[in-house]
Parts: C-alpha cells; sequence; structure tokens
C-alpha cells in the first residue's frame, strides 16, 4: 500500500530541510527544499513500496544541492547575512556558528556529517549517495566532527 | 544529532503551500483534498483535475480514505484546500439550505458499470422528494436490479452531491446509509424544511 504523497511531506519535510540548511545554508534552503519535493512528487508514483523514503529524498536533495551551489557559485550571496538578521537567542548565534562552521568543511566532510547527524541515515546509505565506500563516508563524517568541533570552540 | 537551525510551523506550512501550488502549475497534482465542517461531522473532500472525486464521512476514516485513493486513482495526493473553495461553498449553501442543486464538475472513475448508471440517474431525484430502491432499477431499465441499486448507494464515492440519501426503502423505513441511519434522516429532514 503506497501512503498519499502528502503522509510522505509530513513526515520527513522538517528533516529535509534540516538537510538543506546544512548543506546549502538557510538562504537556498527553501528553493533547495521546494525542488526536491518537487522532483520527488513526479517519481513517487515508480517508487518500490519497499523503498526507503527517507534515503530516496536525501538522495534527491543532495543532487538538488549541488546544483544549487553551482548556481550560487555563479552568483555569490553572503550566506551569513540574512541569518544574522534572523539570529535573536544565544541558540540563534549558535546555530549560525554551526551554520558558518558547516559551510565551511570540505563538500565530502559536510555531506557526510549532514546526512548522518541529521538525517540519520546508515553510512552504506551514505556511500550510495555521495560515493565510496561505507567506511570512507563514516572517516569523513568523523572528520568533519572534528573539524566542527575545533571551528566551534575556537 | 546536531540541531541547525530548527524549521518553525509557519516556515514548513509556507513551504508546503509553495510545494502545492508549483505542484499544480505543473500537472503533478493528481488529489487535492481538503476537510469541511458541516452539521453531520468532518467531511472529506478530494479531486482530481477532472472534478470532485470523492466525498468522505468522518467514519469512512481520513487515512483509509485517503489511502484508498492513492491505490486507485493516483499517490500524487497533496491537501490543497483551494481547489476545493467552491465545492466547499455549494456544500455550505446547501448545509444552510439555500442550494437545491450541485454545480460542480463530478469525477465518476471511482464507479463502473451498474454502479455508475445508478450514480448518474439518481440527481433525477429532486430535492426534497424521495423514491424506493425498486423506483431506481425501473429508473435504469433492470427493474430486478435492486439490490444491485442497494450496493450502487452503499458504495457511492460521492454522498450528498449524488443524492443515494433520497433513495429508501419501498415500505417507508430509511434504509441503510454510508454515513449512518442517523445522517440520512438528517439530510432528508433538511430538505424537508427548506
Amino acid at each position: 500500500m503506497k501512503e498519499p504523497f502528502e503522509a510522505i511531506v509530513s513526515r520527513h519535510g522538517a528533516t529535509v530541510l534540516r538537510v538543506c540548511r546544512a548543506v546549502v545554508g538557510v538562504v537556498d534552503a527553501d528553493d533547495a527544499w521546494s525542488e526536491t519535493f518537487l522532483s520527488a512528487l513526479e517519481a513517487y508514483p515508480r517508487l518500490p513500496e519497499d523503498a526507503n523514503v527517507e534515503a530516496w529524498l536525501v538522495t534527491i536533495a543532495h543532487r538538488k544541492a549541488i546544483d544549487i551551489t553551482r548556481r550560487s557559485a555563479r552568483r555569490p550571496v553572503p550566506i551569513a547575512e540574512p541569518a544574522a538578521q534572523r539570529a535573536q537567542t544565544l541558540d540563534h548565534h549558535r546555530d549560525i556558528d554551526l551554520a558558518r562552521s558547516l559551510a565551511a568543511l570540505p563538500d565530502k566532510q559536510r555531506f557526510a556529517v549532514v546526512y548522518h547527524h541529521i538525517a540519520g541515515l546508515p553510512y552504506a546509505d551514505i556511500a550510495e549517495i555521495i560515493g565510496g565506500t561505507a567506511d570512507a563516508a563514516r572517516r569523513a563524517a568523523a572528520d568533519g566532527i572534528a573539524n566542527l568541533r575545533k571551528g566551534l570552540v575556537r | 544529532m546536531i540541531r541547525s537551525a530548527e524549521p518553525t510551523q509557519s516556515e514548513m506550512a509556507e513551504l508546503r503551500a509553495r510545494l502545492t501550488a508549483e505542484a499544480d502549475d505543473a500537472g503533478l497534482l493528481d488529489v487535492a483534498y481538503r476537510t469541511l465542517d458541516t452539521p453531520v461531522g468532518e467531511l472529506l473532500l478530494a479531486a482530481t483535475p477532472a472534478g470532485l472525486v470523492r466525498v468522505a464521512y468522518d467514519i469512512e476514516g481520513r487515512d483509509a480514505v485517503l489511502i484508498a485513493l492513492a491505490a486507485k486513482v493516483s499517490p500524487r495526493i497533496l491537501s490543497a484546500p483551494g481547489r476545493l473553495d467552491d465545492t466547499a461553498r455549494q456544500l455550505d449553501e446547501y448545509f444552510a439550505g439555500r442550494r437545491q442543486q450541485f454545480d460542480l464538475p463530478l469525477d465518476l472513475s471511482l464507479s463502473a458499470g451498474f454502479r455508475r448508471i445508478v450514480l448518474t440517474y439518481l440527481p433525477t431525484i429532486e430535492y426534497g422528494h424521495t423514491a424506493s430502491y425498486q423506483a431506481v432499477a425501473a429508473g435504469v431499465h433492470n427493474p430486478k436490479a435492486v439490490r444491485a441499486v442497494g450496493t450502487a448507494c452503499a458504495t457511492n464515492p460521492l454522498p450528498i452531491v449524488i443524492p443515494c440519501h433520497r433513495v429508501i426503502r419501498t415500505d417507508g423505513a430509511l434504509g441503510a446509509y454510508l454515513g449512518g441511519p442517523d445522517t440520512k434522516r438528517r439530510l432528508l429532514d433538511l430538505e424537508a424544511a427548506a
């Protein structure tokens, strides 16, 4: 039995937005989210019923994130500005520090950290999304976390 | 788990509204739905691009109805109240006693064969009137198919809009109704009073 797509959006929408924010930044995250779910809606009737929906959505989001990063590279936008305007609490400042540190990570480390620690995917799934082996994905995530710690403590 | 710019409810609502609009523009919104509060409980309304495809009573279970729509019509289903504004308005008018006929495009694809013939016939029973199952069977030129008329009414995907509540037993008893016998009584009383 295939669920109505509305149930997929309800269950995974917030997680995918967290992933998009962490991968492309708050400014581009809304576009990444919208493009991800529109593509997913189009493909949904063909998705096998036993598929891991979250891994499928993150795979689509990953491709959209790469597209958007390429587009943004041609029209540079400072990531921190609008995020700084939203900042009202200490918690938000910490979010912004984290967002900055994430943005500064090498792509592979950022993807591995976000897909494991925010999306909750196992490293085998992450390896399929970003290429390489599960062990390499695990190492990239560990290196990424170590780099984030250094960045946040500094 | 690490936290990162936690999405708020209003941010999610905005994104979902944008998705619905973009899906509609792209021709990907195969089934739009919303709920409507009425004197006979909360109704689920669902429409395809062809027209209204389903009206469901609360007791049928919203999730069960949507899952059945996903299987029979398309899983590309989103909550999209805008596409059902006109339907909701006409139902509000009906329950206020200000509307006797519905003027809506209907999608009868959930019903086939004899059942569909019966559903197409039912709107000829006028507002405020009733007909027996036997009379409806005769009306569709199949006078022996009284039970099949009952089945067609019981499986009507568009209750209220297609007035199966106006079909009662020959002895005057109300007979069964997919929204429950009380609901059938209520609709007939509403029409008798208006």
